[in-house]
């Protein structure tokens, strides 16, 4: 259950934005999650719902976008999904690194 | 108004994490994340190593663990600093957490820190403590399957410890299927099948140990 340190990560990042931006309230933040992140969304939405009680954020959505696990082969320059966490490149048998899908990142804020 | 972030929410704990590993580097120890479920045999393992190492390499183990010093208390008899963490209920350590010890350790005098996890295949992935790498540690009796059920903490460990094959014999756990689901997720990874308990395979652990040991002395002694 560490979707309630990612939650308290979001909304440390959304009071810092909305103060530096002299925002009243935050309406909605847009998040990536990589496809190989361990987060269960339903578990980071409910800590964040109880976490924003109070704050600028009270009532705030949360917009989640999967990013989906993408890799590059060092050694035939092919770049393609990985399917069931294979990181060997179909193609040539090389090892595939990790272009996309780690992402646990703030995205955008909608703030007033 | 709506404003781009672009901004990592474990950010935070990655610049402590970043600041541990550079206190590390500069004092030349080598850090070890150990992982696993609860019963995997990390606490077992560390005393076996202990046992074996402690008067060849200068160690001190951190001890994260929910509520008890259970664990903690095993590495004391060892003679070896030992410091716990509890995270009251956390189910990881965090870089700030490490950070908040390091203190209590007298780098200077030490080779090697092992810090053991929180007993979890899922959490800790996630969560850089300042380690030189993670080594996993994945028990015959939870079953093959669980490269490919939690991958991430077998991509990111440079060392994956199969533990208690000498009860290989008794379960239905393919050794070889396991073996080959962990070369998938993580190509290079290095696969240790033992048994703490007879021992067996300890000696390839200990030899890993050893030459990262060494390694990281020398990488910053150039």
């Amino acid at each position: 259950m560490h979707e309630m340190a990612i939650a308290e990560g979001i909304l440390d990042i959304a009071l810092d934005y909305a103060h530096k931006n002299e925002a009243e309230h935050i309406r909605k933040i847009g998040l990536l999650l990589g496809e190989m992140t361990g987060v269960e969304t339903e578990a980071l939405t409910f800590c964040f719902t109880s976490l924003v009680r109070g704050t600028m954020a009270e009532g705030a959505e949360l917009a989640l976008k999967r990013v989906p696990l993408i890799g590059h082969c060092a050694q035939c320059g092919r770049r393609q999904p990985i399917r069931h966490y294979n990181f060997i490149c179909p193609a040539c048998g090389g090892g595939l690194a990790i272009v996309s899908g780690r992402e646990l990142r703030v995205e955008y804020l909608e703030m007033e | 108004m709506e404003i781009q972030v672009m901004q990592d929410i474990l950010g935070k704990n990655d610049e402590v994490a970043a600041e541990n590993q550079a206190l590390f580097a500069a004092k030349k120890v080598f850090a070890l994340n150990l992982l696993g479920s609860p019963g995997a045999g990390k606490t077992t393992l560390l005393e076996k190593t202990m046992a074996a190492l402690k008067d060849e390499l200068r160690m001190a183990v951190i001890e994260g663990d929910l509520f008890t010093t259970k664990d903690a208390d095993r590495i004391a008899r060892y003679g070896v600093p030992v410091i716990q963490i509890n995270t009251s209920g956390g189910c990881h350590l965090d870089a700030p957490m490490v950070q908040s010890v390091l203190p209590r350790l007298d780098l200077d005098a030490l080779d090697l820190v092992v810090i053991e996890n929180v007993g979890n295949l899922v959490c800790p992935a996630e969560f850089n403590i300042g380690e030189d790498e993670k080594a996993v540690v994945l028990s015959i009796t939870e079953g093959d399957d669980k490269p490919l059920k939690y991958p991430l903490i077998f991509k990111e460990s440079a060392v994956v410890v199969l533990n208690k094959v000498d009860i290989l014999p008794y379960t239905n756990f393919n050794l070889e299927a396991a073996t080959e689901d962990i070369a998938t997720i993580h190509p290079g990874a290095m696969v240790l099948p033992v048994s703490s308990t007879t021992e067996e395979g300890l000696f390839a652990w200990y030899q890993w140990l050893r030459q990262a040991v060494q390694k990281k002395r020398e990488g910053y002694s150039e």
